[in-house]
């Protein structure tokens, strides 16, 4: 085989480990939710800024709900008894509200310090 | 009731806008009252299907599936969008100065119509997905009564299409010499937003990095959860606090869509149909 296209390969192979490296270094908050009686608990929630968020939203109602922020741009629909996670930010110091886009009344907020 | 009214305008609203601008990009062309037709039921057929297979979508990939089909669907739009603007680049000028009937119909009858109807059916299969998943939850949870959905869905798909129609009628009064150059800015736009849009779920997978988070915030000034600021994403992307990602997709997406645009322009078409008609015109 052409040495050149071994070198390639390896290349490539090597910096699919280092992604996977990077992306698994990159320790995340982790910021789990429960949307129980079309409300999110708990509905105050912080992180630190500069660092990657993990939402995991639990839905233990009976109907799907959409967690949703405009102030960080995510949407995902939440089946009943099932459970999502959503990568957020790394986010500057402030307060971004998100809310259940099926269940208007569920509201909150995420404060980033 | 107006909970679902409230929540199934805000979904429809985003679907029929760009089934209007569609519908004003295509004004004048032969059959496109079906070929959007077609779209839109096929658009809604889909979102059946996505909505009864929503657990499922959402567990493959290791829980990734709901972003990746929402950015690939997207992604999908974005090409649809910018091969519609790179054809019609090639063949408006022709389009505008084909004196001939005839040469005008056979051009606009190889017009890539798929390409929008598909945009149309992609714009009913993500709004509707949703709308069909909202009243299931509904019906499901118990707490509404069932004419109380009816009655409030109903109106918030009425309300919904009356503001498409709205910006139909409106566009419609571009006059005609603009309607190319507006509807390709139009559509342009309405590709970058989406571009962003798709970006921002591959961020949400984890799949994309974020690139800096709120490059700017113009929330207090026009809120994206407002009329106004709804409708400007729709149509134009307009985010109030965009991450890095976003922007350079809705960038790139100009650039890339303008450049190409710019060259199908300067390169005289090949397959420019003879000018000679093939039936006799009538003197």
């Amino acid at each position: 085989m052409n040495s050149s296209r071994v070198r390639l390969r390896v290349l490539a192979l090597s910096s699919c480990i280092g992604l996977l490296a990077f992306s698994a270094h990159a320790a995340d908050v982790e910021i789990p939710i429960l949307i129980k009686d079309h409300h999110f608990v708990p509905s105050e929630v912080s992180a630190p800024a500069g660092e990657r968020i993990k939402f995991v939203v639990k839905n233990e109602d009976s109907s799907p709900s959409e967690f949703e922020s405009v102030d960080f741009h995510r949407e995902k629909i939440v089946q009943p008894g099932h459970e999502i996670t959503v990568f957020v930010g790394p986010l500057k110091a402030g307060t971004y509200e998100f809310f259940d886009d099926f269940h208007p009344d569920a509201r909150g907020h995420l404060a980033v310090k | 009731m107006l909970a679902t009214l409230i929540v199934v305008f805000r979904e429809v609203l985003e679907a029929s806008l760009v089934v209007g601008i569609v519908m004003v990009a295509t004004r004048g062309v032969p059959g496109r009252g079906r070929w959007i037709l077609a779209g839109c039921a096929a658009g809604v057929l889909g979102a059946i299907v996505v909505a009864a297979f929503a657990g499922e979508l959402a567990s493959l990939v290791q829980g990734a599936g709901q972003e990746l089909f929402n950015a690939g669907v997207l992604f999908a739009a974005v090409a649809m969008l910018g091969w519609h603007n790179i054809w019609m680049s090639r063949h408006g000028r022709e389009l505008a100065l084909d004196a001939s009937r005839i040469g005008k119909e056979v051009l606009a009858g190889s017009r890539p119509m798929y390409a929008l109807s598909l945009v149309c059916g992609i714009a009913l299969l993500r709004e509707g997905s949703e709308v069909v998943l909202f009243l299931y939850g509904i019906v499901v949870a118990g707490d509404s009564t069932l004419g109380g959905m009816v009655l409030g869905g109903a109106l918030g798909v009425l309300a919904g299409l009356a503001v498409g129609a709205a910006l139909y009628l409106g566009l419609l009064a571009i006059p005609m010499r603009y309607l190319f150059g507006a509807t390709s800015i139009l559509i342009l736009l309405l590709a970058a937003g989406m571009a962003s849009q798709g970006a921002a779920f591959l961020a949400a997978a984890n799949i994309l990095p974020s690139l800096g988070d709120s490059l700017w915030d113009t929330s207090s000034i026009l809120a994206e959860r407002s009329m106004a600021g709804q409708m400007l994403h729709v149509l134009a992307g307009y985010t109030a606090r965009p991450e890095g990602i976003q922007l350079a997709f809705y960038l790139g997406t100009l650039l890339i869509i303008g450049t190409f645009m710019r060259l199908a322009r300067a390169e005289p078409p090949a397959d420019r149909p003879t000018r000679t008609p093939a039936v006799p015109e009538v003197r």
